[in-house]
């Protein structure tokens, strides 16, 4: 099952000659970006790891670039996003994350359903990948 | 995935299909059209009558330029041509414009269209090598990042190597850069800059930086008529003017500076300038009458001789100037 979340998610995935001119639109913008990766992507967990600090006072997309493919590299099995980050003031919060990469074969979830007081129902997703640790997850790649 | 807006023809995809369209091989380029379009006229224009002297380096730079304009117009005719190395080392004494010319030179590019963004980041030894083990990779990296689509300026590159400390962290900062500058070329244009003397020294302890560099650019001392000339339009720039009298005793004031130690050229004159200024600024405060525009714009010989230049006649060469 494909994940769907953050801008541009129901789409195909971009290539990479598009993936840099949204960057270099946040850049231009002066939104600092910075890549992160996880190999959770439950729709709750915010927190993905982060693949390096920040990247400040950039003007052009190619560094930028330059570090997805890194990430991409040394985890080549796990879901990569970007994220812009707009500080103005009023703002201060993310302008644009999007996924760059996702791994080759995506399980998807399961729907739990608890049956709770009275008769309503309470629904849990749960990721078929969590069911593995770290690690192993996604072909086993780190 | 299909992808909607790919096949359909989109707003702009009939100007991307024009671009990629190679000329017929019978079919004529106008240089002379290429270059008024893209606007260097205009830079080396501005670099002729801001840049006093500095020939070689001016015929270097047109040299690069044409190549650059050529390439293009083979490109339209699908011929290919590979991306020339642009990095370059400039040498010279002290205030002969590198810096300068290093960002007129990233205006050059960018218009060429060699440079996707023509900015320039300058850089020195505490920007790029770190203090602690593992601290220098990524402060290198962060600031080539920075330049990417433009210039990295590397100012007074040799402190980068240290010959007495080995285990110095600069080599690291050395291995990225020379990385970057192989393996990423239609990113980024590194120019580093300083004294010849010392920067000959840095190249033959590492030469793999000085084969990487394709135009070695000496910038000359200037003569002492191209001295005057930075002074007339250093002055003109800041709203002053000479008095005929002033311009002689600036000339003589060049003359004697130039024999003295620790003279930085257009730096100096800079200096001189600014000097004169203050003596122009404290004579009139001294005047009880009300000033006229003229008085407030001329500089007279009295402004000039107060240098220290002027002070030690007898013994000037024995002693360090300030002026």
């Amino acid at each position: 099952m494909r994940i769907t979340q953050g801008t541009f998610s129901y789409l195909p995935d971009l290539t990479d000659e598009e993936i840099t001119k949204q960057i270099q639109y946040a850049l231009d913008n002066g939104w600092p970006c910075s890549v992160e990766f996880t190999d959770d992507p439950h729709p709750r967990n915010n927190l993905w790891e982060m693949w390096g600090l920040p990247m400040f006072d950039l003007s052009d997309a190619a560094g930028v670039l330059a570090e997805v493919n890194e990430c991409r590299k040394a985890k080549p099995e796990h879901y990569i996003r970007l994220n812009a980050y707009n500080a103005n003031y009023g703002k201060q919060t993310v302008a644009l994350s999007f996924i760059v990469q996702r791994p080759s074969e995506e399980p998807g979830f399961r729907l739990e359903r608890q049956e709770s007081h009275d008769r309503s129902i309470r629904y849990t997703l749960y990721p078929y990948a969590t069911e593995k640790p770290h690690g192993e997850r996604y072909n086993g790649q780190r | 995935m299909a992808r909607p807006g790919r096949d359909a023809a989109g707003p702009q995809a009939p100007e991307e299909a024009d671009e990629k369209q190679t000329l017929p091989p019978d079919a004529r380029i106008d240089l002379a059209k290429e270059r008024a379009e893209i606007g260097i006229d205009d830079v080396f224009n501005a670099l002729d009558a801001d840049l006093v002297g500095l020939a070689p380096v001016k015929n270097r730079i047109r040299e690069i330029a044409a190549l650059l304009l050529v390439d293009r117009a083979r490109a339209r005719f699908g011929l290919s041509t590979s991306r020339p190395n642009l990095h370059m080392c400039f040498t010279g004494s002290p205030g002969t414009g590198k810096t300068t010319v290093a960002m007129r030179m990233a205006d050059l590019l960018y218009r060429l269209g060699y440079l996707r963004r023509g900015h320039l980041v300058s850089a020195t030894r505490d920007d790029l090598v770190g203090q602690y083990v593992g601290h220098t990779a990524p402060k290198t990296k962060d600031v080539l990042k920075r330049a990417m689509g433009g210039v990295l300026f590397i100012d007074e590159a040799y402190y980068l190597y240290r010959e007495d400390n080995e285990r110095d962290y600069g080599q690291e900062t050395i291995e990225i850069l020379l990385q970057a500058m192989e393996n990423q070329r239609e990113d980024l244009v590194v120019i580093l800059a300083g004294y010849k003397d010392r920067m000959d020294s840095f190249f033959v302890s590492n030469p793999g930086m000085s084969s990487r560099i394709a135009h070695h650019i000496d910038f000359p001392d200037y003569t002492l008529e191209e001295l005057e000339d930075i002074g007339k339009l250093m002055v003109k720039a800041e709203g002053y003017s000479f008095t005929p009298e002033a311009q002689k005793t600036f000339r003589e004031y060049l003359e004697r500076r130039k024999a003295q130690a620790r003279f930085a050229n257009a730096r100096s004159v800079r200096n001189a300038i600014e000097r004169a200024r203050l003596r122009h600024a404290s004579r009139l405060m001294q005047t009880d009458r009300p000033v006229s525009k003229d008085e407030l714009t001329t500089l007279v010989p009295e402004d000039l001789l107060g240098s220290r230049v002027f002070a030690d006649q007898g013994a000037e060469t024995s002693k360090a100037p300030s002026a």
